[in-house]
């Protein structure tokens, strides 16, 4: 469709800015575990996180959109996911990425938190050990069309 | 959904108390969240402006419990969680922990030779994986992002050659005590050859970006240097050791896996500071590449898991037509095998330098002590010697020179 001289698009704003944000959801730099690996080579060229606009993983947990909790957490990394999460502005979203975050996986001990569900809220959950960046890639393809549907991530979700 | 609060710990950095602030010096935290410390490293530092005048590594942000965990599990079960140590390198664990166990069996000698040659395989690939992703981050931890693509694409090329042989990217546990899972598939010797006919471009590549880059040499030559006397001292293995000009190569000292039938060198310099380490690897890669060759020249048909039903469960096809073999395959998944009492040591070559394994039996079929010597641990303790006097900008280099995992400092 083209656009002539003198005609213009209506769309609701909410619409539009649900679909720029789905289109820029910037990840926090936090690798924990072996599934930290598999999340950086979904950066990688081979699968390229860029083309959902999400290649931009940030340092500091302001600028970021999304946690990507990548792996075991140990009961003395709980404390500071937490706080690292608290820090993020809303809306915000969070993957748990493999076995080990999602439910403690193989480490059925005194030192893995057994699913980080139990410190801070979970959007999506991938499966696996480590999940391959495939499945990953998945997952935001999945945040994305929450926010799109008009899902928002954080507190608001909560409201 | 519920949020709750993690136990009662204190949400203060643990290491704050370590060092007392003083005159004009500034405590600093580093981590353990930070891009450029590796993983779940915290340092508190001591900083005198930009300069680092102390610093206090604080570990145990990974702690995974893995050598208690592996106390509850079946010899062959434990090797699983053994394997998510070293990350980068499962391969390197797993079969670290497999010959400690064969030798504690006894059985190191009934190995049978192509399982040993695929073992090698195996274990040097994941030396050059590995090496990618120290190269890569290491780059981008110094602000050289396009090594990270090139390095994480080799990677990939060399992670498909995994995956077809042990079903997975990353923990195949493919290696097994008395042998290995499965034979290679078929067409797995072109795979290799494709990949080593790719691989000298490919390391010509990653030379040309960072080798003779002068912005690269300018941070890296004369930071973190480390004399070979305090290599020693500290403990150091591996590329680390060797780029002090100490050639221990556990692959020559004491060979294992037939490591002893493979023409390789080992790269040593003599300077110690992180450029040197960066051409230790490096040289590493392609040394690792020659033993590939030669153990795929060697390698011929035969089996791949010991002879010996009360160890490795027979063959598939032995199952389904013999009661006894079906018998045997019941015992070993379902009751483990059983090691007799004793202890050993049995250390390899990992891409960071001697990873060891001190198990203990007492004859049941769990270990009844799995003890690591993980090199990455020994290796960051040099961090807190040379850091001092350096720029915060310095010890990221220094950092990523040293190539520590937290999988296996933690453990
Ligand atoms: S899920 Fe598996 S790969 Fe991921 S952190 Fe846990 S053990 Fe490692």
């Amino acid at each position: 469709m083209e656009i002539g001289p003198g005609q213009f698009f209506l769309a609701q704003l909410d619409d539009v800015a649900r679909w720029a944000q789905s289109s820029s959801v910037w990840p926090l730099t936090m690798g924990l575990a072996c599934c930290a690996i598999e999340m950086m080579s979904v950066t990688a060229p081979e699968y390229d996180i860029a083309r959902l606009g999400s290649e931009v993983f940030r340092a500091s947990p302001r600028q970021a959109d999304l946690m990507i909790v990548s792996g075991r957490v140990a009961q003395k990394m709980g404390p500071i996911v937490k706080r690292l999460y608290d820090q993020m502005a809303d809306p915000k979203w969070v993957i748990s990425m493999g076995a080990c975050a999602s439910s403690g996986g193989i480490f059925d001990n005194y030192a893995i938190i057994q699913g980080v569900d139990t410190i801070i809220p979970v959007d999506v959950y991938v499966p696996g050990c480590p999940p391959t960046p495939d499945g990953l890639l998945h997952a935001v393809n999945l945040i994305q069309k929450q926010i799109r549907e008009g899902g928002r991530g954080g507190i608001l979700a909560r409201a | 959904m519920s949020v709750g609060t993690v136990s009662s710990m204190p949400l203060e950095p643990q290491g704050s108390q370590v060092l007392a602030q003083d005159g004009n010096a500034m405590v600093l935290s580093m981590g353990p969240q930070h891009p450029s410390t590796h993983g779940v490293l915290q340092i508190m530092l001591e900083i005198e402006g930009e300069s680092v005048v102390k610093a206090e590594p604080e570990i145990g942000y990974l702690h995974t419990g893995i050598e208690k965990s592996a106390e509850n599990l079946f010899w062959t079960q434990a090797q699983t969680v053994i394997e998510r140590m070293d990350y980068l390198a499962p391969e390197s664990n797993s079969l670290c922990y497999a010959l400690a166990v064969e030798k504690l069996l006894g059985i190191t000698d009934r190995i049978p030779e192509r399982a040993q040659q695929i073992r090698v395989i195996v274990a040097e690939l994941t030396r050059i994986a590995s090496h990618c992703v120290w190269l890569g981050t290491h780059g981008i931890d110094l602000g050289a992002l396009s090594i990270f693509f090139y390095c994480f694409d080799l990677r990939e090329n060399i992670l498909d050659v995994q995956e077809a042989a042990g079903g997975a990217r990353m923990h195949p546990n493919y290696v097994r005590i008395g042998g290995l899972q499965a034979d290679l598939p078929d067409g797995h010797v072109e795979r290799l050859d494709a990949l080593l006919k790719k691989f000298p471009t490919r390391m010509r590549e990653l030379r040309a970006i960072l080798q003779k880059n002068p912005i690269w040499q300018d941070r890296t030559i004369d930071v973190g240097t480390v004399t070979p006397e305090q290599a020693v001292a500290w403990g150091l293995t591996g590329p680390a050791l060797r780029a002090s000009g100490i050639a221990y190569d556990v692959r020559k000292a004491f060979p294992y896996s037939g490591y002893e039938n493979y023409k390789f060198d080992v790269p040593t310099r003599t300077e110690g500071d992180a450029y040197a380490r960066f051409v230790v690897r490096l040289d590493e890669m392609e040394q690792s590449m020659r033993i590939v060759q030669q153990a795929r020249d060697a390698m011929k048909a035969g089996p791949i898991t010991i002879d010996d039903a009360k160890i490795a469960p027979p063959p598939k096809e032995a199952i389904a037509l013999s009661m006894e073999a079906l018998i045997h395959h019941f015992k070993v998944v379902s009751e483990g095998i059983r090691v007799p009492p004793g202890d050993v040591y049995q250390a390899i070559e990992s891409p960071r330098g001697e990873l060891g394994y001190y198990v203990v039996s007492d004859g049941n079929n769990k270990p009844f002590r799995v003890r690591t010597r993980p090199p990455s641990l020994y290796n960051l303790q040099a961090l807190k010697g040379i850091a001092p006097g350096n720029l915060i900008a310095d010890l990221v280099v220094m950092i990523g020179s040293l190539d520590p995992v937290f999988g296996e400092v933690d453990r």
